[in-house]
């Protein structure tokens, strides 16, 4: 029994579980628009082109956080040039502007190999998190979270309903502006945890899940939080146990409730499609 | 928290006291490809109205709706709502504007009263939460669309129409004194037209000022009592009696009605001299009866207000 308590009595860990659920939660909150948006992978461009911002931040021995959000704004900006200025599609556009910027990024590591360890950047490393960093997620990570709770319901009219959203008296282009300004933020926050690579599945999975549970904007925010902070907090601490990469497995668990929402969901799910299947009288809504 | 929300309300939304006119000036549009989609267009609207706008496909409808929005900057000419300025105007929330097919993602996960609620968000506090007020217009809404029993359904589980009911509910809630509706009628079934033309016609009595494009030209002098004539320039203006002439119409559509004359030899052998005209774009034809004077009044079917 007491066993289990052993991850709480570093203080690595707890940072480690903290850090992890609360990039969970913001992540997750983004993952809700993102999915609906079929922009989910912006979330995978962002974390990839974040990659030379954060080198060239550890040769300028600027905080990290200043350089990846700055690579990330430019990819950004970057994608939109392309996309105005050419009749390519989309994903074309992210492929192309991301690997550009992880390239780029790559080769200036290469270039300086003791001035940082690509691995960390691409995998994470939330267990050997240095205390100037936490400050550093708990801040983006906590200033977002605030500013997503006082603007959901407007962020949800815009992405809904563009016009709509104009004739009530919002700006959508601004508000489009903050939502790719905290993407951007939570990025980088995430890379510490899970890394590059599996960025994008924090920030496509919870809303995907809670998608499938819930037919309320409202509601499909709080289940996708949840999961986001569950995973996150269940995740650092199982990986204490099985001595995994913790991103691998807060994304894991993250899979494994998608999966089981995949099959037991109430409404939209494989056994309840079954069921009305075999009962025909019942009616489909 | 009601003190708060009333604190944060948008005082001047209050737009039941104003007078609501339209006022297009000269408006130019120009598309970036050269294209130009309405030249030099001027009209005036006052409150109380239902207008038709009636035209070929291309020939500037939606153009002009947006332009009226501020979707499109005009190259030159001004649009004025309420003797303001338009982009002061749709701040205000004056102004609803109901597209023709909603650009909107039906498995968003929204139910059918969350869209009408979107329709308050001009008149809540900075964290947009619903008062007892605002829920009480929301159910007004779908009341008055026949559509509260739909209220807890997403929305893509709706009918074409049911779909259309609900974002008319939503203008309804929004409570604009200006309501431009773009093809409310295409892919509707009749319980919905029914529906949409009953609720212009009340919102007319409470002094409303509605501009609705259709290409349903029988139902036009059914229930507009103005009609503006669009072929990239306004072509004609005015009350419907003396606007909506064949002539008129038939400088609207060009060849692209169909036309039929059906008289005399073709249908009997008496001495009856009348004819009749059908113009149809396709969908309920409008019938003129008598010869080529070009002025007469075209047939109304029966009312509903007849009816009723």
């Amino acid at each position: 029994m007491s066993e289990l308590l052993v991850p709480f009595a570093y203080e690595y860990m707890l940072k480690a579980m903290f850090v992890s659920a609360l990039v969970g939660a913001v992540c997750a909150f983004l993952s809700a628009y993102l999915m609906l948006k079929g922009w989910s992978l912006m979330g995978d461009a962002l974390g990839h082109a974040v990659v030379p911002g954060v080198v060239a931040a550890y040769l300028m021995k600027v905080p990290y956080a200043a350089g990846a959000f700055f690579a990330g704004l430019l990819a950004a900006i970057g994608m939109a040039v392309v996309k105005q200025h050419t009749r390519l599609r989309e994903d074309a556009i992210i492929g192309l502007v991301f690997t550009s910027f992880f390239a780029a990024g790559l080769l200036m590591a290469s270039i300086n190999p003791t001035a940082v360890n690509i691995q960390t950047i691409a995998l994470g490393n939330i267990l050997g998190i240095s205390d100037e960093d936490v400050w550093q997620v708990v801040i983006i990570a906590g200033v977002s979270m605030i500013i997503l709770i006082l603007k959901w319901r407007d962020l949800m009219v815009v992405f809904f309903n563009e016009s709509h959203a104009r004739t009530v008296g919002l700006n959508p282009w601004a508000l489009k502006i903050l939502f790719f300004t905290l993407l951007a933020a939570c990025t980088v926050a995430a890379l510490q945890t899970v890394g590059a690579c599996l960025v994008i599945a924090m920030v496509v999975t919870p809303g995907a899940t809670a998608y499938l549970l819930t037919d309320r904007f409202g509601r499909l925010l709080v289940l996708s939080v949840a999961i986001g902070v569950t995973t996150g907090f269940v995740g650092a601490y199982i990986s204490y146990f099985v001595d995994g990469a913790t991103g691998g497995v807060i994304v894991t668990l993250q899979t494994l409730l998608f999966l089981a929402a995949f099959f037991l969901a109430p409404k939209h799910g494989r056994l309840a499609a079954r069921r009305r299947a075999a009962a025909p009288s019942e009616p489909a809504l | 928290m009601s003190l708060v929300a009333a604190k944060g309300r948008r005082t001047h939304v209050a737009s039941a006291d104003v007078a609501a006119t339209l006022s297009v000036r000269d408006v130019t549009v120009a598309y970036s490809n050269g294209v130009v989609a309405l030249r030099d267009a001027s009209f005036d609207l006052g409150p109380g109205t239902i207008c038709g706008l009636v035209g070929v496909n291309g020939s500037g409808k939606s153009t002009l709706f947006k332009a009226i929005m501020g979707f499109v900057d005009p190259r030159h000419g001004e649009v004025r709502i309420a003797s303001l300025p338009a982009a002061e105007a749709l701040k205000r929330g004056y102004v609803v504007y109901v597209p023709q097919s909603e650009e909107v993602d039906w498995n968003f996960p929204v139910l059918v009263e969350d869209v009408v609620m979107m329709g308050r968000y001009g008149h809540m506090n900075f964290l947009r939460i619903p008062s007892v007020e605002d829920k009480r217009k929301v159910d007004e809404a779908l009341e008055r669309l026949d559509m509260s029993g739909y209220r807890h359904c997403q929305i893509g589980e709706l009918s074409g129409g049911q779909k259309k009911r609900v974002f008319l509910a939503r203008a309804l809630a929004q409570e604009g004194r200006i309501i431009l509706l773009d093809e409310p009628f295409t892919g509707v079934d009749v319980k919905t037209e029914v529906a949409i033309v009953d609720l212009l016609r009340q919102l007319r009595e409470n002094g409303h000022l509605m501009l609705v494009s259709t290409h349903n030209l029988g139902s036009v002098p059914d229930f507009c009592d103005h009609v503006v004539l669009l072929n990239r320039v306004v072509l004609a203006a005015g009350p419907t009696a003396r606007t909506f002439t064949q002539k008129n119409l038939e400088r609207a559509f060009g060849g692209v009605l169909r036309h039929f004359r059906l008289e005399g030899g073709e249908l009997h052998a008496d001495e009856d001299r009348r004819r009749v005209t059908v113009l149809s774009d396709d969908e309920r034809p409008v019938v003129f009866y008598g010869d080529e004077r070009g002025d007469e009044e075209p047939l109304r079917r029966k009312n509903h207000e007849d009816e009723s």
